[in-house]
């Protein structure tokens, strides 16, 4: 059974873009150890042969007219965007 | 004649009947709301004045001879996490807490066809993270029965606010039990279909594999009525499942003689409260006095589906909930010097800790080095447990298990300890992870007058066999005529 490190977790918040405190990590650490314990039941169950469930649908492929259909409420679109400029979304300078 | 006391076949008929209209209806209800929300706190956002106004009309039209829907001018209660144009939908989180839709959910859209009018958004555990709605970023829902327990969740608003008369009927969604276990605490009757009978467009994505929306009503006949209503193919969700729409309220007939029911004793055995036992054990007594064909079987599943679920649903959000960048919508932080501060800092003061804790789960089993021992290894569990329903509905027409191994717990009692709160779905997961229909209804109180469910399972698609079996139940034990919430606490 895998022992997380605090490193781990750090690097894992760092990945899914969340702050972890440092008052924070060891509760966090705690409770994902518990989790993970208590998730690896899953690994005493019998699945040799067997195939892996990604839905719940047997169909996979969805095919419709690729038409275009305009969504005409841009305004309401943009009015939950905190910053907006001339009809675009607006974003910090990503190259310097 | 407590107008809030009826369900919704009864509003129909009496709107038919003309012995109600409309206005009276949604005023019932708007008095109720004033009267016991500040107990109950079900809803975050309230729609009163907006419902009052649009009763008027639907009465004016179907004075002017207007041909409308039976069920137009009847009120509904929509859990927080289904887009509704024009209306704050929040998912109970600070990340949305002024986020305004602008288009509705395919669901909200059928409700419209039929002119039900919106009483409100009803509260939730945050993203629908939770068992017991404690997670809501707003406020803590009160279980009726009882206010110093929870409501379940993470449907716990809508399950409380119908359980209170605060609603004549909602719309619930279910991803490990959210529909079932609240229904079950609350003493009302919750229903999740299976998986693509009812479009997930517009409804805010937690597990996109196991998310499904479905009815919390007073009884059994009001499900299978707002069943009718919202499912159907969608080709905006490509999950949903195409096929001949039904009426639902046509197989009930209070018949269950000759129906198999089987009883998975691992449902029954340890870590099951004493009094919810005694409970399922005198509704099975129930069903074989109704002539049902009852019998004990094996399915030794639970405790892989629950961990399963635990690893599948944390993979799925910690994808799905990585569109909440704070850019297009959505809480942004106002303390930051570059994009990525930006992101993090957004996602870190936007999302609560359990939300949190789930997407490094997620992020964590879906990482290299631990994605085959945890999210591969789950999802062959998965298929594992598809095939023992397989076989277990090759001999039984229904399963009879408890909804939850306890009744309503006290506030605050779990919600530090996550992994306990988990075990609180562990009768419900599995019917995600299969993809079946499963409802929760009362089967009696304890001895604190609390509520106890009792689920019924279906096979793909059967779902008027478990409302058949679910209606004949209610039929003879006539759980609301002997109880009711009290407000104590």
């Amino acid at each position: 059974m895998a022992k997380v490190s605090k490193e781990e977790l750090l690097h894992i918040a760092n990945l899914a873009d969340l702050n972890i405190k440092e008052d924070e990590i060891d509760n966090y650490l705690k409770n994902l150890q518990d989790i993970l314990n208590f998730a690896n039941i899953v690994n005493n169950a019998n699945t040799d042969g067997l195939g892996e469930t990604i839905g719940e649908n047997d169909q996979c492929n969805v095919f419709r007219k690729d038409e275009v259909k305009e969504f005409k409420d841009n305004e309401l679109l943009l009015a939950n965007a905190k910053e907006q400029e001339r009809n675009m979304f607006k974003i910090p300078k990503v190259i310097q | 004649m407590d107008i809030t006391n009826l369900t919704v076949h009864e509003l129909q008929e009496k709107l038919a009947k003309q012995e109600l209209t409309s206005e009276e209806i949604v005023q019932a209800y708007v008095n109720r709301i004033n009267a016991k929300e500040k107990d109950v706190k079900a809803f975050v956002t309230t729609l009163c004045d907006e419902a009052l106004k649009e009763a008027k009309e639907i009465d004016e039209k179907r004075k002017n001879g207007e041909k409308l829907s039976s069920l137009a001018g009847i009120p509904i209660g929509i859990k927080d996490n289904m887009c509704t144009k024009g209306v704050k939908t929040t998912c109970s989180s600070r990340m949305l807490e002024n986020f305004v839709a602008p288009y509705n959910a395919t669901v909200v859209e059928k409700l419209n066809e039929e002119n039900l009018i919106d009483l409100g958004k009803l509260n939730m555990d945050e993203f629908a993270m939770g068992a017991s709605t404690e997670y809501s970023y707003f406020k803590k829902t009160c279980n009726p029965w009882n206010l110093k327990t929870v409501p379940g969740g993470s449907s716990g608003g809508s399950a409380a606010a119908v359980a209170a008369n605060l609603v004549p009927w909602a719309l619930g969604s279910d991803t490990g039990g959210s529909i079932r276990q609240p229904s079950s605490f609350c003493g009302v009757v919750g229903l999740k279909p299976t998986y693509g009978l009812v479009s997930r467009y517009g409804l805010v994505a937690f597990a996109s594999s196991l998310d499904q929306i479905g009815p919390i009503t007073k009884d059994v006949r009001d499900s299978a009525m707002l069943l009718n209503i919202i499912a159907g193919h969608d080709e905006r969700d490509t999950t949903s499942y195409n096929m001949q729409k039904k009426d639902y309220t046509k197989t009930l007939n209070g018949n269950v003689k000759g129906l198999k029911i089987g009883i998975p004793k691992e449902y029954f055995g340890e870590g099951i409260n004493e009094e919810v036992k005694a409970k399922l054990e005198e509704a099975i007594e129930t069903y074989k006095k109704l002539g049902a064909e009852v019998e004990e079987f094996s399915l030794d599943i639970a405790q892989y589906a629950l961990a399963t679920y635990y690893i599948i649903a944390c993979a799925e959000a910690s994808s799905n909930l990585g569109r909440f960048d704070g850019i297009r919508y959505g809480y942004r932080t106002e303390n930051y010097t570059n994009l990525k501060e930006l992101y993090k800092n957004s996602r870190s003061e936007g999302f609560g800790p359990e939300v949190k804790r789930r997407i490094i789960l997620g992020t964590y089993v879906l990482s290299s080095g631990y994605y085959d021992a945890y999210y591969k290894k789950a999802q062959q569990v998965r298929t594992l447990v598809k095939k023992e329903f397989d076989k277990a509905f090759e001999k039984y027409d229904v399963l009879l298990t408890p909804t939850s191994p306890t009744v309503a717990f006290e506030m605050g009692t779990r919600s530090e300890n996550p992994l306990e709160m988990y075990l609180a779905d562990i009768c419900t997961v599995s019917v995600n992870i299969a993809g079946l229909p499963g409802i929760s209804i009362p089967c009696g109180v304890n001895g604190d007058n609390m509520p106890i469910g009792m689920q019924l399972i279906g096979n793909k698609f059967e779902e008027e066999k478990i409302l058949n079996a679910a209606y004949t139940f209610e039929q003879e034990y006539k759980f609301r005529e002997k109880y009711q919430p009290e407000f104590k606490g």
